[in-house]
């Protein structure tokens, strides 16, 4: 399994959409945070990341989505999975690996805005007010939010051998998932049900979290819905057997 | 028996595939497995391989069940798919190391050194595999099936789309892994198979048409090609 997911990192690292995810997320998360006018750090005048967390769900369900939609399906146009699935290898340490590679990659993007922590933390007037647990909260959130949006890819990717129907495949369910049930809570008609269906959504429980207080219900709701859909790749996986 | 198969059948929905056949292959023999396209040759091999498992019947090799262990069958087989699938953006090296690490190889370098010297890739080791033109690609399809000296080798169409001087390159390769591995060897080419096999096995819509060793082929003194057309058309008209 190890061996695989050094060549998943390996792949990743060698084709230039690591480097567009990674260029794409910092280049938006900066500009958002630094430079466009109204919501930037300096217009609100509080020391706080929380327009970068605010958007990057969003910019999120592109990115992950991009860097999963090949992980099966570019195996299945080329005909390498029939080499790999008859390795003494299982199916779930195929899954497994592909799905840590694809969030460790998201890590690994995430690392840089790191410093705007170290900016903003000096920043703050008197140095240091900053709300370093919500910080933290929201990070911690972001890693498990892409860890569900990584799993919804893999799923996509498996069920065609085609990119692009992997990519939007993948870019709708995330939304769903995060934005729409979500919305669903606000209509004021289906008043609770509405309100039970929200806390089915990725954004409510990524909210919790970010205020900082990390209830273990949450993070047992994030790493649940990942098993799911991992669950669903690997019944894909085996529907040749049927 | 290296391998053996009984009774082994795949539907893929209504359609048979593949029509309860049986035969023993004992350890160290080299067997052309013919039919024409769609006689069902590949889906054996993929069961065989624990890609797909069987409708009904059973098969093991050296011993131990293609069903139930699976994952130990894969340890001493080794396997190249129709099509040679492969990594075209890996290094030739990089390719095979990765393929020895997920095969469970010990000494991982001893095993990438031995597979590139079986199948002369050292010219191109250091080459991207999308580079590399068919016939050479081939033998890294060759080199990665052979990485953790399998006892068995089943190849699908190793030869297919290559011109003649490499056919007779690859050819050699597989006779001289021969000498000690078990080889079941797919193909429509029946040249091929005398030049290779010790026994054919042809199978046509499912079924199992012939099962002979060439040495009575030979004694017999009759043409292949013919012996392909009569088995093939003997079950056409059953």
């Amino acid at each position: 399994m190890w061996t695989l997911y050094k060549k998943e990192i390996r792949s990743f690292l060698g084709s230039l959409i690591a480097y567009i995810v990674m260029g794409v997320y910092l280049l938006l998360t900066g500009l958002f945070l630094w430079f466009v006018d109204g919501n930037n750090l300096f217009d609100l005048g509080v020391a706080s990341l929380q327009v970068m967390f605010d958007i990057s769900p969003f910019i999120l369900i592109f990115l992950v989505s991009a860097i999963t939609m090949r992980s099966i399906s570019e195996e299945k146009r080329l005909g390498t999975l029939e080499i790999i699935t008859t390795k003494p290898l299982t199916d779930r340490s195929i899954i497994l690996s592909k799905f840590f590679a694809s969030v460790s990659l998201i890590i690994l993007t995430l690392l840089p805005t790191l410093f705007y922590v170290y900016a903003i933390y000096n920043l703050a007037q008197p140095v240091g007010n900053i709300d370093l647990g919500s910080t933290a909260g929201s990070y911690l959130g972001l890693i498990l939010l892409a860890a569900c949006y990584a799993s919804i890819g893999l799923f996509s990717s498996a069920i065609t051998d085609n990119q692009i129907v992997a990519l939007i495949t993948s870019m709708v369910i995330s939304f769903f998932f995060y934005s729409v049930l979500s919305m669903l809570g606000d209509i004021d008609w289906l008043d609770q049900i509405g309100k039970s269906l929200s806390w089915f959504g990725l954004e409510y429980h990524f909210d919790s979290i970010s205020r900082g207080v990390i209830d273990t219900r949450d993070v047992v709701f994030f790493l649940g819905f990942s098993s799911i859909f991992l669950g669903f790749t690997q019944l894909v996986f085996e529907s040749r057997k049927w | 028996m290296s391998i053996k198969v009984n009774k082994l059948t795949k539907y893929y929905g209504k359609q048979t595939a593949v029509n309860s056949i049986s035969f023993d292959i004992p350890s160290g023999e080299v067997v052309g497995f013919l039919g024409p396209n769609g006689a069902g040759k590949s889906t054996t091999m993929k069961m065989l391989t624990g890609y797909i498992p069987p409708s009904s019947g059973t098969g093991s090799i050296c011993g131990i069940d293609i069903v139930e262990n699976s994952i130990d069958v894969r340890k001493i087989v080794g396997y190249l798919p129709e099509n040679n699938p492969l990594y075209l953006d890996m290094y030739v090296t990089e390719y095979l190391t990765f393929m020895a690490g997920i095969s469970e190889v010990k000494n991982i370098k001893i095993a990438v050194e031995r597979a590139i010297e079986t199948t002369q890739l050292q010219r191109e080791r250091h080459k991207k595999i999308g580079q590399l033109s068919k016939g050479y690609r081939q033998r890294v399809g060759l080199a990665q099936a052979l990485i953790h000296d399998p006892k068995v080798l089943i190849l699908d169409e190793p030869t297919s789309g290559l011109d003649p001087i490499q056919v007779v390159e690859i050819r050699n390769v597989i006779k001289s892994l021969g000498a000690d591995k078990t080889v079941l060897l797919s193909t429509h080419i029946m040249q091929e198979v005398e030049a290779m096999c010790d026994r054919v096995i042809i199978i046509n819509k499912g079924n199992l048409a012939m099962d002979q060793s060439m040495k009575s082929l030979k004694k017999e003194n009759s043409n292949l090609e013919q012996i392909f057309r009569k088995a093939t058309n003997h079950v056409d008209t059953v």
